[in-house]
């Protein structure tokens, strides 16, 4: 399958040279203005649509695309070759920098990879998993509120963008009052999270996702319906259902296409299988479905975050004093006072510290509904501290590949749409 | 039917070149003997066992062992919820294998970022190019005697070549010198960690001059 796509559409050039053919050839000299010839147009890789640092060489005949060669690469910082030279934790933080639209989200899908190697992946105390599923949520709410906000502000309507831009902030706030940072979280840590939720957090996630549905609904009514939008987003971009799956697409890229695949559902990890939610599954695979699924998603994630809250074991202040970690002192650093005072922690502290977890030989790959698609870690180990090996896949790579065979044949604004209804990150496409 | 049996089937169908199915974590791998006859096999699966969902494919460097290449593809299939995993060996020398472009067209990039980081090349790929790194870049820094400070390149004005703030300091790594593991070599866990790795290199004494340069492929010449 190649970057260069001939496309059946012939081209005014084409239409051109059929005509002179057939005329005399004095009329010809006159006609040479009538003949096109094809632009190449370099778009990006600074360019506000492209999100980051993509680059699209495209080739046009007036405004449609004939061919398209996505380039990507040029945020490449080789988090794969890093991974393999430090330990497991250490790396932790290297995983906010993949999606940096959803850092929380990274960190669990990576804790729970090495989980998996180590085996306690379905051992987590329940606590660490509601407020782990709780993260995700609060990530995929972000990560949509971002998407939406940045596609509708590239096609024009700016509006939306300040909107959704201002709930973001407030997941922010959640996140430093959780974390300590706002962008940069790492907040999970092998085997737990870093730290139990503050006081007066669960309050606030309830306070803030009650009125973030208010906000979903208002900007739901200055798109939803707007003509303009409609116009240049329904059936620009559609993708069939094979495709998508041959592309290998994830995430509401896919199931914009109306491919059921949501790893939430079909390889439960954390709570997600004692949690109710609707797969949100498009028709057409436009950019217009693209967006309306994004739109339900956040709904369905706010109603995962209402049961969560509901159902977290030892309630919003850990009255009952929940572990949020396993209770392996191999796995997880020992509470501070017991290092001071004990030798087996002291112990425990230090070969963790200077030598990472001990995992087991062995390879596992594990994917992780991430808000852009499916981030999978592959994870090949031959004992020890660190990697051996370790592969992100990350799902904005994936789902840029379809570029060069989706453009071809679409308007030149089109470009514009099709780039944000697919709400990619560069950071995880180049790792 | 489970992973498990679905490798069964696969083995029923290709015989001995596949390994039985071995599982860890609950993840079902077979290992197919001739790299040559992976499409064939991968076809196979797509269309008769129903993995129409090619996940990842990645690669890795068994540096000092013989074969040295493993290529590592994760299938799916999307009405049976399993996966599977496909691993084949490919020789130094060789350094090459059948693209799957074929079977499922996801596979374009995966293949083209494999060459880029490792080097081994896919047969019959359309547009075998680097992906992550610019073109004409000499090095496959996937490679595990590529060392992660990297290593200077001959390219004035395309790469930052002025001295670094703080270069010298304990955070800042110069390419061509010590990694930091090694400046600071806090881990020191046998057959894992760099530090052992470093001195394999050394100890090659086929690649003293040669570190961390291309096998196999060689150079990559810049696209006219």
């Amino acid at each position: 399958m190649p970057d260069v796509q001939e496309i059946q559409i012939r081209d005014s050039a084409a239409q051109a040279a059929a005509v002179a053919k057939s005329l005399p050839q004095p009329m010809v000299e006159d006609l040479q203005d009538m003949q096109g010839e094809k632009m190449v147009l370099n778009m990006g890789p600074s360019h506000p649509s492209t999100h980051g640092v993509l680059r699209i060489v495209l080739e046009l005949d007036g405004e449609i695309i004939t061919k398209a060669v996505p380039d990507v690469g040029y945020l490449h910082r080789g988090d794969e070759k890093i991974a393999e030279n430090m330990t497991y934790t250490q790396f932790i933080p290297y995983t906010d920098r993949l999606d940096y639209l959803a850092p929380l989200a990274n960190n669990v899908a990576y804790a729970l990879a090495v989980e998996k190697l180590l085996g306690i992946h379905d051992k987590l105390p329940p606590r660490c998993q509601y407020i782990r599923v709780i993260c995700c949520e609060l990530a995929r709410i972000s990560s949509h509120l971002l998407g939406v906000g940045c596609f509708a502000m590239d096609v024009g309507a700016m509006t939306v963008f300040l909107l959704t831009f201002t709930e973001r902030e407030k997941i922010y706030n959640l996140a430093e009052a959780l974390s300590g940072a706002r962008f940069t979280t790492s907040y999970t840590r092998i085997g737990g999270v870093s730290r139990d939720t503050p006081p007066g957090w669960c309050e606030a996630v309830r306070k803030f996702i009650n009125e973030v549905v208010v906000n979903i609904n208002e900007t739901e009514t200055l798109l939803t319906r707007n003509k303009i939008w409609v116009d240049r987003t329904r059936d620009v971009g559609v993708i069939s259902k094979a495709d998508a799956i041959d592309f290998g697409l994830s995430g509401p890229n896919l199931r914009g296409c109306g491919v059921n695949y949501d790893l939430r559902k079909d390889q439960p990890y954390l709570c997600y299988k004692d949690l109710e939610f609707d797969v949100v599954l498009g028709e057409v695979g436009d950019c217009y479905d693209r967006y309306l699924v994004r739109m339900e998603e956040m709904r369905q994630s706010v109603r995962i975050i209402h049961q969560c809250l509901d159902k977290i074991p030892g309630g919003f202040d850990n009255a009952s004093k929940e572990p949020v970690n396993v209770a392996d002192g191999k796995i997880v650093l020992p509470p501070k006072n017991k290092v001071m005072s004990s030798m087996e922690e002291l112990i425990h502290q230090f070969m963790l510290v200077t030598q990472g977890v001990n995992c087991p030989p062995g390879e596992v790959y594990f994917g992780h509904e991430n808000p852009k698609g499916e981030l999978g870690f592959y994870i090949h180990s031959r004992g020890g501290g660190t990697p051996y090996r370790l592969k992100i896949r990350s799902p904005s790579f994936v789902n840029l590949s379809i570029l060069s065979h989706l453009l071809p044949g679409h308007m030149m604004s089109d470009t514009v749409s099709i780039l944000g209804s697919f709400d990619f990150v560069m950071g995880e496409c180049d790792r | 039917m489970n992973a498990t049996e679905l490798a069964n089937k696969l083995r029923e169908k290709f015989g001995d070149i596949i390994s039985p199915p071995s599982e860890f974590r609950g993840e079902v791998s077979v290992k197919v003997a001739e790299a040559e006859r992976i499409v064939e096999v991968c076809l196979f699966a797509k269309d008769e066992l129903g993995f129409d969902y090619l996940v990842d494919v990645s690669s890795l460097d068994n540096y000092g062992e013989d074969p040295r290449w493993t290529v590592v593809y994760h299938l799916y299939g999307i009405a049976s919820k399993q996966y599977i995993r496909l691993t084949v060996t490919v020789t130094e020398e060789r350094s090459e294998l059948p693209t799957v472009i074929t079977v499922w067209r996801t596979a374009d990039w995966h293949e083209r970022e494999i060459y880029d980081m490792m080097g081994i090349r896919f047969r019959g790929h359309p547009d075998l190019r680097r992906i992550l790194m610019w073109e004409g870049y000499p090095y496959f820094p996937l490679r595990k005697d590529f060392p992660l400070a990297g290593k200077s390149s001959n390219l004035p004005e395309v790469a930052f070549s002025k001295p670094a703030p703080m270069e010298g300091g304990p955070f800042v790594t110069v390419s061509g010198g010590n990694d930091s593991i090694a400046r600071e070599p806090r881990v020191r866990i046998p057959g894992t960690d760099s530090v052992e790795f470093n001195n394999r290199v050394e100890a090659r004494s086929d690649n003293k001059e040669t570190r961390g340069q291309a096998f196999g492929p060689g150079p990559i010449e810049p696209k006219k």
